[in-house]
């Protein structure tokens, strides 16, 4: 508990249990420290500590007990290990003594997570403590974050131990950051100088330097054109006039497009998934690529880079910067705009200004971000509504977008949620849901009663997996194998959880409910029953090239 | 696919429970078989030293030792082919004293093969050979081909590269410069 505290800790997402016992009766001692918030499935404790951790930039924290508590805990580790997202997990274990024995309830988490983690460590003395978690915490968010087991036998928790910290700023075997080569900043500066046609591929490594504003001034200087990740989302405001909205498979036109045309390609702390570039043996082979990163291991693992400069997004932009010159890429820029009209018109017109028909989840999505000034936070879970929220919200600054990318991790955005609200109190933080997703883990619902945490949750409803059934309607012939959902009624359950709740099936009443649930800072859950059979567009197949897009129109 | 060929990896790290798992999962995700292993202290106390050989091509075997490189627990890791190294192996081979009495020369066949003897009793001998994979993979065939090998083991590839200094000695003076520069 100390050493938590003498790393700043003061929010932990958690669950008790047998072999954790003797942590939480010491943190009983420490309520006015620690706010510990009750969960209702460890899953859920380690994606709160993952959406607490993705607005607040500190650390996310879970606990939780050994065995089950521990592999429930393993879809938040694995996600968190994919995204680059900060948390030090700490576990309960079984006593020393009775390790490999097959007791009650002993899983061999360090064994189990070290694929999964950016460390993993039993902890069998109390005298190691200390400097295992301060190891963990400076392992977790230096470098390219990530997270971080600690496993401590119950006899560890138990003894008694002269406190003793010190604040771990080195590991001789672990370079968070490397080093930058001054040649490949000149190099990289000299193609950007020479670039008729550059574009600008913004990914989280920017969010993670906390190098906006490096990266923005850099973008404006040389006039490049950008398009975000995912996960690069609110790294830019979305009304600048250089964004030019975001990659991949059910990204804007234009920057996919644009992505096999352009003459030089930067990728600025992001790391060409396949969800962003398709097939690879057609992925811009025209351009010069230059990729920026801090982790030595993602420069030339997908795409080979032409140069590539590593360390941290913040000091690497203003090196190269420095060295561009300022440019004017008129031109080039106003080729997007047609590509974006289309796509208006094929697509995005239909999605969020639709007249007739069902409701569309674009129209919810676009309704509100516009109703919070596109000041919110938003959260998703994943699938249709993901891809439709990402879309179609709005930001104005960074730290604001918290999904599931790398991993795809359904049940994540109401968990998730409740640790972006407890990370940003004074925020407004709107869920959004498909009703798969959101019964995938409803039990949260129970921790938004018992701590009352003012999310906004959007339940996008169409009673179907509507993601899978897009795939099965375009490439398994309309066969729609197990993705109708025979749902509850959910507002019911909201209330059951005290939470107020509406339902709103027609377009008119849509306005009215949102302004509804957001007259105050309480919990809400909105219930939306959108067009069932929605389709995501532009949408490109996945393994085909980045041009090759749907945009359903044809 | 590209040609494989047979990389040889060299991993330093901390001498940590667990290392050696964290260092072979990263060869299970790619499908890569681990042809030979061995794991001693290095020459610098306290760092544990790796040598492993795979077959697998140039672009995976780049991608991979990054991996490992990246382990927080690893100090280095690089890989070399055979031309950057000098490596060895040891075999150990049982054969029956009669048959090997039997056999002819066995002058002739300790010389041929430098093998050294390592024990004699009346029912068998124990002969031991240092030397590439293929040499010792040799002796093997024609004594399995003439008087037969009762028992036969071999060890995993020892290497050194053919540059002057341990690379790592190098290193960890650099780190320790950059931890004092850090601390003035």
């Amino acid at each position: 508990m100390q050493s938590l505290i003498a790393e700043g800790v003061d929010t932990v997402f958690g669950y008790p249990g047998g072999q954790i016992m003797p942590t939480f009766d010491a943190l009983y001692d420490y309520m006015d420290k620690i706010n510990h918030i009750l969960v209702r499935h460890e899953q859920g404790a380690v994606h709160a500590a993952q959406g607490y951790a993705r607005v607040s930039g500190k650390v996310g924290v879970a606990l939780l007990t050994s065995g089950p508590g521990a592999t429930n805990a393993i879809t938040g580790i694995a996600d968190a290990m994919l995204d680059s997202t900060p948390l030090v997990v700490i576990a309960g274990q079984v006593p020393a003594a009775s390790l490999g024995t097959d007791a009650f309830q002993e899983t061999d988490l360090v064994g189990v997570t070290q694929p999964l983690t950016k460390w993993s460590f039993q902890i069998r003395k109390a005298e190691d403590i200390p400097w295992a978690v301060s190891r963990a915490f400076f392992i977790a968010q230096t470098g390219r974050p990530g997270p971080v087991v600690l496993d401590i036998t119950k006899d560890a928790q138990n003894a008694e131990t002269e406190f003793n910290y010190e604040k771990c700023k080195f590991i001789r075997s672990y370079f968070p950051t490397p080093d930058t080569d001054p040649a490949t900043v000149k190099e990289a500066a000299e193609i950007i100088n020479s670039a008729k046609k550059p574009l600008a591929l913004l990914g989280q490594g920017i969010t993670l330097g906390r190098a906006e504003k490096e990266v923005q001034a850099f973008l404006e200087k040389a006039q490049i054109p950008a398009a975000w990740t995912l996960l690069g989302l609110s790294a830019l405001a979305s009304d600048h006039p250089l964004n030019m909205g975001m990659l991949g498979m059910h990204g804007n036109l234009a920057p996919n497009l644009k992505t096999n045309e352009c003459d030089v390609l930067i990728a600025i702390g992001m790391r060409f998934d396949d969800r962003v570039t398709g097939d690879l043996n057609t992925y811009a082979k025209q351009a010069k690529i230059i990729h920026f990163d801090i982790d030595p291991s993602e420069v030339g693992k997908n795409v080979k880079p032409t140069v590539g400069v590593l360390g941290n997004v913040k000091l690497t932009i203003p090196k190269v910067a420095r060295l561009v010159h300022e440019a004017n890429h008129n031109s080039w820029i106003a080729e997007f705009k047609p590509l974006y009209e289309r796509e208006y018109k094929s697509v995005i017109k239909k999605e969020t200004e639709p007249t007739d028909g069902e409701i569309r989840m674009g129209e919810v999505v676009k309704l509100i971000s516009d109703a919070t000034g596109n000041d919110a936070v938003m959260v998703t879970d994943v699938g249709q509504n993901q891809m439709v929220s990402a879309r179609y919200f709005k930001f104005k600054r960074p730290n604001s977008f918290v999904t599931s990318g790398g991993l795809g991790t359904m049940g994540f955005g109401l968990p998730a949620a409740i640790g972006a609200k407890v990370g940003a109190p004074d925020r407004t933080v709107c869920m959004f849901a498909g009703d798969g997703g959101f019964q995938m883990t409803i039990q949260e619902l129970g921790t938004i009663l018992q701590s009352q945490i003012g999310v906004k949750m959007i339940v996008m409803n169409n009673n179907y997996l509507g993601m899978v059934r897009q795939w099965q309607e375009l490439f398994f012939e309309e066969r729609y194998s197990f993705t109708t959902m025979i749902n509850p009624d959910f507002t019911a359950i909201g209330k059951a959880y005290g939470i107020e709740s509406r339902q709103v099936k027609k377009r008119e009443d849509l306005a009215d409910a949102i302004q509804d649930m957001l007259k105050d800072d309480k919990p809400y859950l909105l219930v939306v029953e959108v067009e069932k059979q929605g389709m995501v567009y532009p949408m490109t197949p996945a393994g085909t090239a980045v041009t090759n897009v749907l945009l359903g129109d044809e | 696919m590209e040609e494989r060929t047979l990389y040889t990896v060299t991993v330093f790290s901390e001498n940590h429970v667990g290392l050696l798992n964290q260092i072979t999962i990263i060869f299970n995700r790619r499908r890569l078989n681990i042809e030979t292993l061995s794991v001693s202290p290095s020459a610098i106390q306290g760092i544990h030293k790796f040598t492993i050989t795979v077959f697998s091509d140039r672009d995976t075997i780049e991608k991979v030792v990054k991996q490992i490189d990246k382990r927080v627990d690893i100090l280095k890791a690089y890989f070399n082919v055979d031309e950057e190294l000098v490596h060895q192996e040891i075999a150990l081979y049982k054969v029956s004293t009669d048959q090997l009495l039997k056999s002819g020369s066995v002058e002739e066949l300790i010389r041929k093969h430098n093998i050294r003897i390592l024990e004699m009793t009346e029912t068998c001998v124990v002969f031991e050979k240092t030397g590439h994979y293929a040499e010792n993979q040799q002796l093997f065939k024609e004594l399995s081909e003439t008087i037969g090998v009762l028992q036969f083991i071999r060890s995993g590839r020892v290497a050194i590269t053919k540059s002057k200094v341990e690379r790592l000695s190098d290193m960890l003076s650099a780190i320790e410069k950059k931890m004092h520069k850090n601390h003035e």
